[in-house]
C-alpha cells in the first residue's frame, strides 16, 4: 500500500490545468463563482460544454467509439477535480451523466446513432421524467401511463420535480405499461420530445427563488414505439442501470475541499476583537470536524475508485458516498453562513444572475452562501432521498 | 411558580391569534420578490389594538407593560409569519428610546404609540463578527455635536425607518467596552444614504452610509461614550423577542410536519408510520420543547431581573441556531421535495428561523458568551 503518484498522471493533471487556463473564458469563470446548486446557468455551462466537446473532453466517461476520451479512472477522477478547483459551472447532467450512458448500454443501435452526437454537441438538452407527484421515494408506484396505439404510445399523466424542463427538448420518463402485477415489472423507459404536442411544462419556485424544477403534464402525448429503450414493461432494469451513473462515480470530497478553502478565506476577513474569526477557537473547531470528515470521504472515495479501476463493481457504496457528500455539503454551507454572520442574510438573487449589472451589497464572496446553503437542502431529497439510501445499505449492505 | 398567562397576558394572546387568524403573512412571502413598502394599514391596526404600546410607560400613553407581555404578542406574530417590524421599532428603536433624553422620549415615544414612526437599530458591520465591543464605526465629538463616518449593514428595517440608533465608538479601541455611544439619527438627514435590500425571510434591512452627519449631543442615548449597558439591556430584549417569534415559526414547522407525514403516502402507507421518521419527528418535538422552556427561563428571569438572566438570553439565542436549526431542517427534509418550495409554507417559516440565528451573533457567539458570563 501507498500514495505514490505516477509520473504520467502528474503529466496528465498538468495537461489539464493548462488546457483550463487556456479555454476558460471569463463569463464561464465568472458563472462558475455564482453557481449555488449543482446545476449551473444553463447558458454559461452549454457554453462550457461546447469548448470541451470541441476538444473531445465533454463525455470522458464514455467508450471512445461514442466520444469519450479512453480515460482511465484515474485520469476521470483527476480530470473531474481539476474542473472543480477551477470552479468551471458543472455541466448539466441529464444527458452526459445520465440518458447518455443509459443508452449506450441499453440502446439500439439507431438510438445511440440518433442520440448521442446530439447529447455530447448540445442539440439536444434532456430532462429526466422520474418522480410523480405521488410517487418520489417510492418510485415504483409511478402512475403516468402510455398506452399502446399503433407504433405508438400515448401518454398521459405528470411527472415533478423535473429538473430545467423549461430547457429541455428532451426527456427520458418512466412511464406505466401495466397495471397489474408487481409495480417494477410494469414501468417502460421512454425518449419524448419535449415539443410533441400535449405536454405542458410549469416551472416551480425554490427556496432560492431560482425556478429550477418544474412539473410537466402529458395529455394524450403520442410517442413512436422505436422511442423506447429496452424491452416494454422492463424500464425498471433501464433505470437501475442508470440510476449506477446518477448515483456512482462522482466524488464529492474536490468540491467540498474547494468550498473549505472559500469557508476560510472569508473567515479570515471577519475581524473579532482578537484577531479575526479564523483564529477562533470555536470556529476552528467546527472547520477541523469538518476538515476530519472531508479527508476520511476523499480516502472512501479513492477506495471506491480504486475497486472500480480493478473492474469491481462499487455497488450499494455508491449509496454511502450519496450520504455523505450531500451531508457534508449540507454542514459546510451552514458554516460557511455561520462564517458570514449578518451578512448571509442579505437577499439579492437578482446579483446572482450572470451578468447581473446591479453590483452587490456587502462583500462579494457573501451573496451566494444562503442560496447555496437553502438550494443544498434539496440534497438529501434528490436522487433518492438519504433514507433510501440509507434503507439500500441496511439491506444490501448489512442484510438487515 | 407559575407559568399560567394573566388575564392581560390572556387577552393579549387571544388578540394576536385572531389577528393571525385573519392575517397570516405566508401568502405575502409568496408574493414578495421585490422590495416593499411598509404595510400602512396593518401598522395603524396593530396602533389600534394597542401593540405598539406594550413597553411604554403610561405618562406617554404606553401600557407599562415587560418583556413577558412582548413575549406573548410575538410568539403568535411569529405563527403567522407578520413582516410588520415589530422588533425594529418597538422592542429595539422602543427600548432605546426609554432611554433618550426626557425631552426626545416626549416627542418621540407618542409618535412611535400612534403608528406615525418607524425605527431602526444600526449595529452590524460588514467583516466584523457581531459584538458590541467589536464596533469600530467612528463618531469624531466635537463641540457643537457628534460627527458619524463610516458604513452600518443589515440594518433592519433601515429603509423605512424615520430614525436610526446608530452604535459607534467615539472614544477607545475596537474590543474596549468603554468607548461606545448610542445616538439618534434622522433617518432623512444629509450625508446619509441608504442601500435597501430584502433579507432572506423577507423582512426589510438596508446598507447605511454615512458621511459627515453631524448630531447634535441631546440626542445621545445615555452618556457619551458609556451605551454599552444600555445597548447590552435593549439587545437582551431584542433577542428575546427575536427567539419569542421563532417559537411561534418552529411550533407550526413542527406541526405541519407531523400532520404532512399523516397524510403523505409512499409505499402504500403514511410515511409517519416509519419508525426511522418517527424517531426524528420525536426529536423535533423534543427540540421544541426545549426552546420553550428556555425562551420561559431567558424572558421570567429577565422581567424579574435575576442576575443569570443575560446567560439565560444567550442560551435561548444560542438554541435557535442548536434545536431550531434542527426541526428547520428535519422539516424540509420529511416534506421531501415540496419542503424547497417557494410554495409552501414551510419554507417561509424555516428561513425566518435561520436568519433568527445569523442575526447579532449566532449560535456559537452566544454559548461563548454564555461560558464568559458565568458566575
Amino acid at each position: 500500500m501507498d500514495l505514490q503518484i505516477p509520473e504520467s498522471e502528474k503529466f496528465f493533471r498538468d495537461e489539464v490545468r493548462t488546457f483550463l487556463a487556456e479555454n476558460l473564458t471569463d463569463d464561464i469563470r465568472r458563472a462558475g463563482k455564482l453557481v449555488t446548486s449543482v446545476f449551473s446557468p444553463v447558458e454559461e455551462a452549454m457554453a462550457w460544454q461546447k469548448i470541451l466537446h470541441k476538444q473531445g473532453w465533454a463525455a470522458p466517461h464514455w467508450p471512445e467509439a461514442f466520444g469519450g476520451t479512453g480515460w482511465s479512472v484515474s485520469q476521470r477522477a483527476i480530470f473531474a477535480e481539476e474542473l472543480v478547483r477551477a470552479e468551471t459551472p458543472p455541466l448539466v447532467p441529464m444527458g452526459l451523466l445520465m440518458c447518455g450512458p443509459c443508452l449506450i448500454g441499453c440502446g439500439t443501435e439507431q438510438q445511440k446513432a440518433e442520440y448521442l452526437p446530439k447529447i455530447l454537441n448540445g442539440e439536444h438538452f434532456w430532462c429526466q421524467g422520474y418522480s410523480e407527484p405521488g410517487s418520489g421515494s417510492d418510485l415504483a408506484s409511478l402512475k403516468t401511463f402510455a398506452e399502446k396505439d399503433g407504433d405508438d404510445y400515448i401518454i398521459n399523466g405528470t411527472k415533478i420535480w423535473t429538473t430545467y424542463a423549461h430547457h429541455a427538448n428532451r426527456m427520458f420518463a418512466l412511464v406505466r405499461t401495466k397495471k397489474d402485477g408487481k409495480p417494477q415489472q410494469g414501468i417502460t423507459f421512454l425518449l419524448l420530445d419535449m415539443k410533441s404536442p400535449g405536454i405542458t411544462v410549469e416551472p416551480i419556485v425554490g427556496l432560492d427563488e431560482v425556478p429550477e424544477q418544474c412539473q410537466v403534464w402529458f395529455d394524450n402525448v403520442r410517442v413512436p414505439q422505436a422511442n423506447r429503450v429496452g424491452r416494454e414493461n422492463d424500464g425498471w432494469t433501464v433505470a437501475k442501470y442508470l440510476l449506477m451513473f446518477e448515483r456512482g462515480g462522482q466524488a464529492y470530497a474536490p468540491g467540498l475541499n474547494v468550498l473549505l478553502e472559500k469557508i476560510r478565506v472569508m473567515a479570515g476577513k471577519q475581524q473579532g476583537t482578537h484577531g479575526t474569526l479564523k483564529d477562533d477557537p470555536v470556529w476552528q473547531y467546527k472547520m477541523a470536524s469538518l476538515e476530519a470528515d472531508i479527508l476520511a470521504l476523499e480516502f472512501t472515495e479513492m477506495r471506491i475508485k480504486s475497486a472500480l479501476s480493478s473492474g469491481k463493481d462499487p455497488g450499494a457504496l455508491a449509496s454511502m458516498t450519496k450520504i455523505l457528500g450531500t451531508e457534508l455539503l449540507q454542514k459546510a454551507t451552514e458554516l460557511r453562513i455561520e462564517t458570514l454572520g449578518a451578512q448571509a442574510l442579505i437577499w439579492q438573487p437578482q446579483a446572482l444572475v450572470p451578468g447581473a449589472e446591479q453590483p452587490p451589497l456587502g462583500p462579494e464572496y457573501a451573496m451566494t452562501a444562503m442560496p447555496h446553503y437553502l438550494n443544498s437542502r434539496a440534497c438529501s431529497i434528490y436522487g433518492g432521498s438519504n433514507e433510501v439510501q440509507r434503507g439500500i445499505i441496511a439491506k444490501a449492505v448489512l442484510g438487515l | 411558580m407559575n407559568f399560567q398567562m394573566n388575564d392581560e397576558q390572556q387577552m393579549l394572546a387571544d388578540s394576536a391569534r385572531s389577528f393571525v387568524r385573519a392575517n397570516s403573512d405566508v401568502e405575502k412571502h409568496r408574493q414578495n420578490k421585490q422590495l416593499v413598502k411598509l404595510d400602512a394599514a396593518t401598522w395603524q391596526q396593530f396602533a389600534e389594538l394597542g401593540w405598539l404600546a406594550v413597553p411604554f410607560e403610561e405618562k406617554h400613553g404606553g401600557l407599562g407593560l415587560g418583556v413577558t407581555e412582548t413575549m406573548v404578542l410575538l410568539e403568535s406574530l411569529g405563527e403567522g409569519l407578520i413582516m410588520a417590524p415589530y422588533i425594529a421599532t418597538v422592542v429595539m428603536g422602543g427600548g432605546f428610546l426609554r432611554h433618550a433624553r426626557e425631552l426626545v422620549q416626549d416627542e418621540k415615544i407618542p409618535a412611535l404609540i400612534e403608528g406615525k414612526l418607524q425605527l431602526a437599530f444600526a449595529a452590524e458591520e460588514y467583516e466584523r463578527v457581531f459584538s458590541l465591543e467589536n464596533t469600530a464605526m467612528s463618531g469624531e465629538v466635537q463641540d457643537n455635536g457628534i460627527v458619524l463616518n463610516g458604513t452600518k449593514a443589515c440594518v433592519l428595517n433601515g429603509d423605512q425607518a424615520d430614525l436610526l440608533v446608530v452604535l459607534v465608538r467615539t472614544e477607545g479601541a475596537v474590543g474596549d467596552r468603554h468607548g461606545l455611544s448610542l445616538m439618534l439619527v434622522d433617518a432623512n438627514a444629509e450625508g446619509i444614504e441608504r442601500l435597501p435590500h430584502r433579507t432572506v425571510d423577507g423582512r426589510q434591512g438596508a446598507e447605511v452610509r454615512f458621511s459627515n452627519v453631524l448630531v447634535p449631543h441631546e440626542f445621545l442615548i445615555g452618556e457619551l461614550n458609556q451605551a454599552a449597558d444600555i445597548a447590552d439591556s435593549v439587545l437582551q430584549e431584542a433577542l428575546l423577542a427575536i427567539s419569542a417569534e421563532c417559537v411561534g415559526s418552529l411550533s407550526v414547522l413542527l406541526e405541519q410536519t407531523v400532520e404532512y407525514s399523516k397524510t403523505r403516502q409512499q409505499f402504500g402507507v403514511p410515511i409517519g408510520k416509519f419508525q426511522a421518521l418517527q424517531h426524528r419527528m420525536t426529536d423535533m418535538f423534543i427540540a421544541m420543547e426545549q426552546t420553550r422552556s428556555l425562551l420561559l427561563a431567558a424572558t421570567l428571569k429577565t422581567a424579574e431581573g435575576h442576575k443569570d438572566a443575560p446567560r439565560a438570553v444567550h442560551a435561548i439565542k444560542a438554541q435557535l441556531g442548536r434545536g431550531g436549526r434542527k426541526i428547520v431542517q428535519e422539516a424540509i427534509q420529511i416534506h421531501g421535495g415540496m419542503g424547497m418550495t417557494d410554495e409552501l409554507g414551510v419554507g417561509h417559516y424555516a428561513k425566518r428561523v435561520t436568519a433568527a440565528d445569523g442575526m447579532f451573533g449566532n449560535a456559537d457567539r452566544h454559548l461563548m458568551a454564555m461560558a464568559a458570563a458565568r458566575p
